[in-house]
């Protein structure tokens, strides 16, 4: 994948495999280390699942015998100087921390990081989402539920019009870091 | 910059919108794109945005973007489908935005196939696995 923003967007989708309805992103640079975190309330894995997550032979679909998603996020973790770890614990949830050298030369550039937010909004417009991004002196966040607030229950968060709106609110906010 | 109050205004418009398809809208069109590890690799994120563009610049009543997983042909990513009321399901392979739109104009809004960037366009003969 070309974009740190893609290798995202792929990672929070285990999340909602997993059957969470809470899940917190955040993406935070600091001192040249940037860091990756996925926290949800879903199903979490047993430790015997936890010690092979990290193999490309390991999946939970039934369909193929091959799962890249976090296999491919290490890679990029280590070859930038950095490190990927995960904790989980059945029926409480899984955390995901990953830290990337963010000035090395093989870290690949953020890319579309508000497509990757209004992605994960339109395909979970249930899950309560909540993004904090950190970096080059300012940060920002995002909490789906403020969004549902406004949108009075009734107008679901996957609306185009609502997406669109979404889409300009984090690509403003990139700007603004 | 972006406020919620906009979205409260978006919320007003979409309540009228939905009165109206709950009223005499026919039956939904489906746009399905696949957005696994191949998918999201392979480019399906910027098509799964141009059909949501699309549905909100040409204000597409009846028409539902949604995601799924891993189609099952990773070499052809990124795939789409529509599956319209009434009609056989279409499938698109190795999709791009410009092409996501035209499917958009043509098949969606035209009702015309756009054969070429089908599946059977692709690989003729038996689908493959």
């Amino acid at each position: 994948m070309t974009e740190l923003s893609l290798y995202v967007l792929d990672i929070v989708q285990n999340s909602v495999t997993a059957g969470a309805s809470r899940i917190d992103v955040g993406l935070e640079e600091s001192g040249g280390d940037l860091t990756f975190t996925v926290r949800d309330d879903g199903r979490g894995m047993s430790r015997e699942l936890l010690g092979r997550a990290l193999d490309p032979f390991t999946t939970t679909r039934t369909t193929r015998k091959v799962g890249l998603g976090l296999p491919f996020l290490k890679q990029l973790a280590e070859q930038t100087g950095g490190s990927l770890a995960l904790e989980s614990e059945p029926g409480a949830g899984t955390t995901l921390t990953a830290v990337f050298g963010a000035r090395h030369i093989d870290m690949p550039p953020m890319g579309d990081w508000a497509g990757t937010v209004t992605t994960l909004v339109q395909g979970s417009p249930d899950i309560r989402f909540t993004f904090r991004r950190s970096g080059g002196g300012g940060d920002y966040s995002l909490d789906t539920d403020e969004l549902r607030e406004a949108l009075g229950g009734d107008v679901p968060l996957n609306h185009p019009d609502v997406l669109m709106w979404l889409n300009e609110f984090i690509t403003e906010n990139e700007r603004n870091l | 910059m972006k406020s919620l109050e906009e979205l409260r205004a978006i919320r007003e418009k979409a309540r009228e919108q939905m009165t109206l398809r709950k009223e005499d809208g026919p039956q939904s069109t489906r746009v399905i794109v696949g957005m696994a590890t191949c998918g999201i690799a392979a480019g399906a994120r910027p098509v799964l945005a141009a059909a949501v563009e699309q549905v909100s610049r040409r204000k597409l009543e009846n028409v539902s973007v949604t995601q799924t997983g891993c189609i099952g042909v990773c070499r052809l990513e990124p795939i789409v489908e529509v599956l319209a009321p009434g009609e056989e399901k279409v499938t698109y392979v190795k999709m791009t935005p410009e092409m996501m739109e035209k499917v958009i104009a043509e098949h969606i809004v035209n009702n015309r196939v756009v054969k070429e960037y089908t599946i059977g366009a692709e690989e003729p003969g038996p689908a493959a696995n």
